[in-house]
């Protein structure tokens, strides 16, 4: 009844459900963190703009990024990846997300943050509808934690243009 | 010693029925495995539920050994999100994050772009010759859930099967010589 295989067993049986549980609930506090998190955009420069040889409008931006995500924090958060999109429609496409800067944010002092960058990524269309065109820059996050469910969430910013002609 | 040979007595002892019944219960532990695993398959609506990271192209966030929890619904693919991708000619499947989503306006198709986190430059040299975008049928699905180091234990037995070899030989010892 008693052998040394049986308590072995039951130990390790015990040692996992507990773990388990832990990360479940580490998991589970995260739900009672309610974020507040603030960012302002400003398109500074459009540094050149123009038609690439397959014919898809490509533009370069200079832009200020401002943001405060501390509040993302929470002691199951292992880092926070945040990203700025630019998002518009074309008659071809219903929607068009072009990713233009990304960070990950390891640790809560960093989390509150000013950075002036052109876009880190090619800012393409597929086609050329880019030309005066209304776009959304969109900054989303995307909390990874120590353990358990991921979550994201975005602030939409409206209002931006791009120029009518090429330069 | 006296374990060993109480082992040896017990299967010395060993009737038929007796035999019988080891044998349904080692086939209850498979059949029940594979029952969770399939169950998975159903809720997630994911070929594969569950996916170790093999690689470090999303460090610091995954790393080797890594497990991520996948869910595959009809909701459309957005950026940002975490989607595990095969592209043709490739076995492995791959873990990485979209950068960028272009979706058609009348058929709702999407065009996809994939970067890993720790990457310098996009996935376009990963893909097939040629290919720029990935498209829906390529993608598995978006993790939603992350457990750490569990993985490990996948990745050690897929590269030395010896051990493998001994854990399930033992495992199925202790089934058949177990009593009660």
């Amino acid at each position: 009844m008693h052998s040394f295989g049986y308590r072995a067993n039951a130990l390790v049986t015990f040692g996992v459900t507990i773990l388990a549980v832990m990360c479940a609930m580490a998991s589970l506090s995260d739900n009672l963190n309610f974020p507040s998190p603030t960012a302002h955009i400003q398109v500074m420069n459009v540094n050149w703009f123009q038609k690439q040889p397959n014919g898809n409008d490509e533009v370069s931006l200079t832009m200020n990024i401002t943001a405060d995500l501390q509040s993302m924090f929470t002691w199951n958060t292992k880092q926070v990846f945040v990203f700025l999109a630019a998002e518009y429609e074309t008659p071809q496409n219903s929607l068009n997300q072009v990713s233009l800067w990304d960070a990950i944010i390891p640790s809560k002092e960093r989390a509150k943050f000013w950075i002036h960058t052109t876009n880190k990524y090619r800012f393409a269309d597929q086609g050329s509808n880019l030309r005066g065109k209304e776009f959304n820059l969109t900054l989303h996050w995307h909390v990874m934690p120590k353990t358990g469910k991921m979550s994201a969430d975005k602030i939409v910013m409206t209002g931006y243009q791009l120029p009518e002609n090429y330069r | 010693m006296g374990y060993i040979g109480e082992t040896i007595d017990s299967i010395k002892s060993i009737q038929i029925r007796q035999l019988i019944t080891q044998g349904v219960s080692l086939g209850m532990i498979v059949t029940s495995a594979l029952i969770i695993w399939k169950a998975l398959m159903c809720f997630t609506g994911s070929e594969s539920p569950v996916v170790v990271v093999l690689s470090g192209s999303m460090e610091p966030g995954f790393k080797r050994g890594d497990i991520l929890f996948l869910h595959m619904s009809n909701d459309p693919i957005r950026a940002g999100e975490i989607v595990v991708f095969n592209v043709d000619g490739r076995e492995i499947p791959i873990v990485h994050r979209v950068i960028k989503v272009h979706e058609r306006q009348e058929t709702g198709e999407v065009d996809v772009l994939t970067k890993g986190d720790n990457n310098f430059g996009d996935d376009r040299l990963l893909y097939a010759q040629g290919q720029l975008w990935l498209q829906r049928h390529h993608i598995m699905g978006r993790a939603v859930g992350f457990l750490p180091y569990v993985g490990w234990v996948t990745i050690i037995m897929t590269e030395k099967p010896i051990i493998k070899y001994v854990l399930i030989g033992a495992l199925g010892l202790l089934v058949i010589t177990s009593k009660d």
